[in-house]
């Protein structure tokens, strides 16, 4: 079965008198508000907040050293060990794109390059911010570990221009990776 | 059993028609006698998966992907009648060991499993073989998206390999010809490229080398693969293993859109599909018509494509002022043409059309001669050397529409008579439609000077627009549509893969807007609406719409041409090398 029936659930008699749940949530806000002026809010340590209500003062505070491994920031295109651009244009990431953020445009890498049995790599590689929606779908999708989603959340810019990241700015962002699968290391 | 005796059996009934009973996955079917059993199957919607296999090509079972599972009836004990069933069929033992559907024939009675666990299990072996040394390149293998190994991988392979070995290492991006690039990491041995080589175009200048897990495709010692039909080599091929210099990384083919047109080049109309992303046309492959080219296109065909650069394109209308060409609005210039024409004497005037117009076209630039009272038309005939596969010796698309459209046989030889009119002064002024016409021995710029008014209409910048008083920009035939006739008779339809550029008019959109300006005004603004009332003045045409007009086209003409290369399709046939 591809779908989970969720029951309503059955409300008891005090329920449905509708005031003693009212009271509840009352109760909670009155409990934060409370808390927020003794400066005492929950996820003051976590969030290095001030305590001072509940809102995190961004940007004189920010949570970047707080953010979980798994957050999505911008996309980036990483290098490895050997230096070697990682990218070879497949152009998976730019079909699977949901807002159609990507645009590649293949090339292929001359005889005579270290890496000239690689044979492909992107001539220019541009991903519009202005579109990208942090979906993580291209990092899911690339069969070459070449593009991930960093941390850096706050892109900015301005013009549209300065939101369009061009192949440098990629690797900028993206940096070295270590560890990942060297497939095309093997002999010849 | 008794009521079938008094009558004929299947097999009687099937026999008189030259045809066979056969009985795959379990539905009987006739097909006729001597159908390679794959086709039969592909008859009865059971596609078997293969890769040496071409229609086209003669078979050598060597991939050995469409095993698929026999029967025939038990041979009787001796003295013994064959007994049928209630059908009249009679009963199938099924033979224990699998066999090739691509170079076996159908036979009365037979039985064909496509399904089941041994067929499975065979395609799935033969998967895993294949794969063994088969290197993980899709991310940049050109044939992703499009390639029968990735296909049948997901259908009939495993999700993981057991081989634990090294990969075999073969050489990688040779450049065997001038267009084309072998990896012979990822061919499968199949032989298609070997086989079309040697039957189609006849230049057998690929086999393999080495032997068992070593052996690979090569080009024989000090020779290329250059031959003018190299191209096809890439089309056939089932993997990455030969792909396009062109094409090669250009823009994977998940991303193109295709579209069914014909190709313009000669008088063949091949049938083409042309793949565009946007509006950048990527490349020009073959469709498949048995009536026109069976699968194949010569390369300079294919990539006639990349001549229309944007830089070397006509943009906007232009007229002549004193020296130098000045750009000027559509509606300005018709007006402008009207005036300059409408104060000339019609005798004057001299109308070129090309065969490469489309039919609709050439109706419309017909109505526009009656219109403007011109009396002396004329086409230019162009004659290419044939190759005896598919390119014919006449250049010109369209050259029986212009025939049919005019009504006229003679159009080519008027050229001739137009030329000593412009020399003596006779003609005045001059209107050319599609054609380049200092490309013609005879024909210069100086020649051209003599006319008081030139017109002419033209994709490229070249000498005759440089020498026109008003140019004129058109489409080319990717950014066209419309239908023409090939040299055997048939009507085919041209569509639009891209769009022209912005203030470039298709000939159609050009002629009707010339006569709204001649205040003609009942004409329709699509070539699909034009058409209707072609198909009620000509004969050939009638009954005849855009909507039952099939990507294969019509033959409404009786010409007794015969494609080169279908004549020798016709004779391998014969031979038996193909089914």
């Amino acid at each position: 079965m591809s779908f989970i029936k969720v029951n309503r659930p059955k409300l008891k008699w005090y329920e449905h008198l509708y005031f003693p749940t009212l009271f509840g949530g009352l109760k909670i806000t009155l409990g934060h508000a409370i808390r927020s002026v003794k400066s005492t809010t929950r996820g003051k340590k976590e969030m290095n907040s001030s305590g001072l209500g509940i809102t995190m003062q961004y940007p004189e505070t920010k949570w970047d050293e707080f953010l979980p491994d798994w957050y999505r920031g911008v996309p980036a295109l990483v290098t490895d060990e050997q230096e070697r651009e990682r990218c070879v244009s497949c152009q998976l990431c730019e079909f699977i794109c949901p807002p159609k953020a990507i645009r590649i445009t293949p090339g292929e890498i001359e005889d005579g390059n270290e890496w000239a049995k690689v044979e492909k790599a992107p001539k220019e590689f541009d991903i519009d911010m202005t579109r990208c929606i942090y979906c993580g779908l291209c990092e899911e999708v690339c069969p070459e570990q070449a593009i991930y989603l960093r941390q850096d959340y706050s892109i900015t810019g301005l013009s549209r221009k300065d939101l369009m990241h061009d192949k440098e700015k990629l690797y900028e962002i993206g940096g070295k990776r270590v560890g990942l699968v060297n497939k095309w290391n093997k002999l010849k | 059993m008794n009521k079938l005796s008094t009558t004929s059996l299947p097999k009687d009934i099937a026999a008189e028609k030259g045809l066979v009973n056969i009985q795959i996955d379990g539905i009987w079917m006739q097909v006729p006698k001597g159908t390679r059993i794959i086709e039969a199957c592909n008859l009865a919607k059971a596609q078997v998966p293969h890769y040496c296999y071409h229609e086209k090509l003669s078979s050598p079972g060597n991939c050995r992907m469409c095993l698929v599972q026999m029967g025939m009836p038990p041979r009787p004990a001796p003295g013994a009648e064959p007994t049928y069933d209630e059908q009249g069929y009679q009963e199938i033992s099924w033979n224990p060991r699998p066999i090739i559907s691509c170079a076996n024939t159908v036979a009365e009675n037979m039985g064909i499993k496509t399904q089941g666990e041994l067929v499975e299990g065979c395609r799935k072996d033969v998967m895993e073989f294949l794969l063994i040394n088969h290197p993980l390149d899709c991310p940049i293998c050109d044939q992703a998206g499009e390639c029968t190994l990735q296909e049948y991988s997901v259908e009939h392979g495993n999700a993981q390999s057991r081989f634990k070995e090294t990969k075999i290492k073969k050489p990688k991006n040779v450049r065997i010809g001038e267009r084309v690039r072998l990896d012979d990491e990822r061919c499968v041995l199949c032989s298609r490229c070997i086989r079309f080589m040697d039957e189609v175009a006849d230049d057998p200048v690929l086999g393999f080398a080495e032997r068992g897990t070593h052996s690979k495709l090569t080009v024989h010692p000090d020779k290329l693969l250059n031959h003018n039909y190299s191209l096809n080599t890439v089309d056939i091929c089932p993997v990455g293993a030969l792909t396009s210099t062109d094409f090669r990384f250009q823009m994977r083919v998940w991303f193109l859109k295709q579209t069914p047109t014909i190709d313009t080049n000669c008088g063949h109309g091949i049938n083409t599909t042309v793949w565009t992303r946007g509006n950048d046309i990527y490349r020009v492959t073959p469709r498949q018509n048995n009536a026109v080219n069976s699968c194949w296109m010569p390369d300079n065909y294919r990539l006639s494509f990349k001549k229309f650069k944007e830089e070397l394109r006509l943009l906007e209308p232009s007229h002549k002022v004193t020296e130098a060409h000045q750009p000027i609005h559509w509606t300005k210039a018709f007006a402008s043409i009207n005036e300059q024409l409408g104060s000339a004497n019609s005798e004057n005037t001299a109308l070129i059309v090309s065969a490469s117009l489309t039919n609709e076209e050439l109706y419309l630039a017909k109505i526009l001669a009656e219109k403007l009272d011109i009396k002396i038309l004329a086409s230019v005939e162009h004659k290419q050397e044939e190759d005896n596969l598919l390119i014919s010796s006449d250049a010109n698309p369209n050259t029986l529409g212009l025939q049919l459209i005019f009504k006229l046989k003679t159009l080519y030889k008027k050229l001739g008579s137009i030329k000593t009119g412009i020399k003596s002064g006779a003609i005045k002024n001059l209107i050319v439609l599609g054609e380049d016409l200092t490309t013609i021995r005879g024909w210069d710029a100086e020649l051209l000077g003599h006319l008081d008014c030139l017109i002419s209409t033209h994709s490229l910048a070249n000498s005759t627009a440089q020498a026109s008083d008003y140019s004129l920009p058109v489409a080319t035939a990717f950014e066209n549509e419309g239908t023409m006739i090939n040299l055997s008779g048939r009507l085919q339809k041209l569509n639009s893969a891209i769009q022209a550029p912005t203030n470039v008019k298709t000939h159609f959109q050009l002629l009707t807007s010339w006569l709204h300006s001649l205040e003609v005004n009942h004409l329709p603004t699509k070539p699909e609406a034009l058409f209707i009332e072609l198909s009620e003045t000509y004969k050939a045409l009638n009954g005849i719409t855009y909507a039952t007009l099939s990507d294969l086209g019509e033959p409404i003409i009786e010409t007794n041409y015969q494609v080169p290369l279908l004549a020798k399709e016709e004779q391998r046939r014969k031979q038996g090398i193909i089914a």
